[in-house]
């Protein structure tokens, strides 16, 4: 295993993809300790770089395994670490929903999905609060965020590259007078 | 699922790009928040109430949310072909800008003015996962008991910081339990 990348890095996401409940972030310390303490692949303070890369780049921060797949071995790495940490999660999702339509209208679903709705909602706004609280800036971190809330609450059209951007300059303005 | 969309269901062009758009263009997170606007709010794809449960269920089942809920979404619009057009679609281009972004950074990273966009970015993301949450809370919370569950998961999480996992495996079977009592409604 030690002199095989590639199969370092499926044996080590795979167990992850289905261990993430309740989000990519719930094995987030899981990727660190695996990445930085057991196979060495990266240092603490390179693990801390790619966390940032993968909060502000497009797509789910988890893609963060990608990144350090590629770190390792490439786009070979990053094909395979990307496949470990996706498919076999998805699988299940997939077969859950064949299972949902086939069942469709069953008084027991709408009562499963009704039971679930109100941690779901929670989870978001815990999510929301913890990047919030870990979020460079401080109050300004805060400001902006309850700005574009408000905005994209009273309009519901609006494009949020519009307040993407407006967050961008904000903290970049307020970097050049710091 | 059809007989809850507001409009028919798209080709799977549409689909795919629908899906390629949003993995493209959103920075700094909050996915699920651009997946909502587009898809209830722009297109009229899905009812909120479908885009809800389904949110529910990407929640409660192991993986990405995210990623489950592009299969769930792609799945209900147009079946497997949907399901997976829907989670290349919204996976294809963001893996590509890691690795562009990674490289870039490898050289010039520490650039603090480059820091400080990307910190912009995500506070102002955190914009669209805020909305979605006020919406699924204001659905989810409609008699006592489920308030009390979304209360209970937010103090939890968010403000004591407890891991989510023991959480989720207290709070789901007191929710379900919950839901099973009061009945259909």
């Amino acid at each position: 295993m030690r002199d095989n990348p590639l199969l370092a890095l499926l044996v080590t996401f795979a167990p992850l993809s289905l261990a993430s409940i309740g989000g990519g972030l719930s094995i987030l310390s899981d990727i660190q300790h695996q990445s930085v303490d057991v196979h060495h692949w990266l240092t603490q303070a390179q693990f801390l770089d790619d966390f940032g890369i993968s909060r502000a780049a497009p797509g789910p921060n988890t893609l963060i395994v990608t990144l350090i797949g590629w770190q390792v071995a490439g786009w070979a790495g990053a094909a395979v670490a990307s496949v470990a940490i996706f498919v076999p999660s998805s699988v299940l999702v997939y077969g859950l929903a064949r299972i949902w339509r086939r069942y469709r209208g069953a008084p027991w679903q709408g009562k499963i999905e009704r039971g679930l709705a109100p941690i779901a909602a929670g989870l978001i706004l815990a999510g929301a609060l913890n990047v919030l609280r870990n979020a460079d800036g401080g109050w300004l971190a805060w400001a902006v965020a309850a700005v574009s809330t408000g905005l994209l609450l009273r309009h519901q059209k609006l494009s949020p590259f519009l307040l993407l951007g407006m967050g961008a300059v904000v903290f970049a303005a307020a970097n050049l007078l710091a | 699922m059809t007989e809850t969309a507001a409009l028919p269901p798209p080709t799977l062009t549409t689909l795919f790009s629908a899906f390629l758009n949003i993995g493209l263009t959103s920075f700094g997170g909050g996915l699920s928040g651009w997946m909502h606007r587009e898809f209830v709010g722009r297109r009229g794809w899905m009812s909120e109430a479908d885009f809800l449960s389904g949110l529910a269920m990407a929640q409660a089942m192991p993986g990405v949310n995210v990623v489950n809920l592009a299969i769930w979404i792609g799945f209900a619009l147009r079946g497997s072909a949907g399901a997976a057009l829907a989670v290349t679609g919204v996976l294809a281009a963001p893996i590509v800008v890691i690795i562009l972004i990674g490289f870039v950074y490898g050289r010039y990273g520490g650039l603090t003015s480059v820091h400080a966009v990307l910190a912009g970015v995500t506070a102002a993301a955190v914009g669209l996962s805020l909305t979605l949450g006020w919406r699924a809370a204001r659905r989810a919370s409609g008699d006592l008991g489920s308030l009390a569950v979304l209360i209970a998961t937010f103090a939890t999480v968010g403000l004591m910081r407890l891991p989510m996992l023991p959480v989720v495996a207290v709070l789901v079977p007191v929710s379900l339990m919950l839901a099973f009592r009061r009945g259909a409604r």
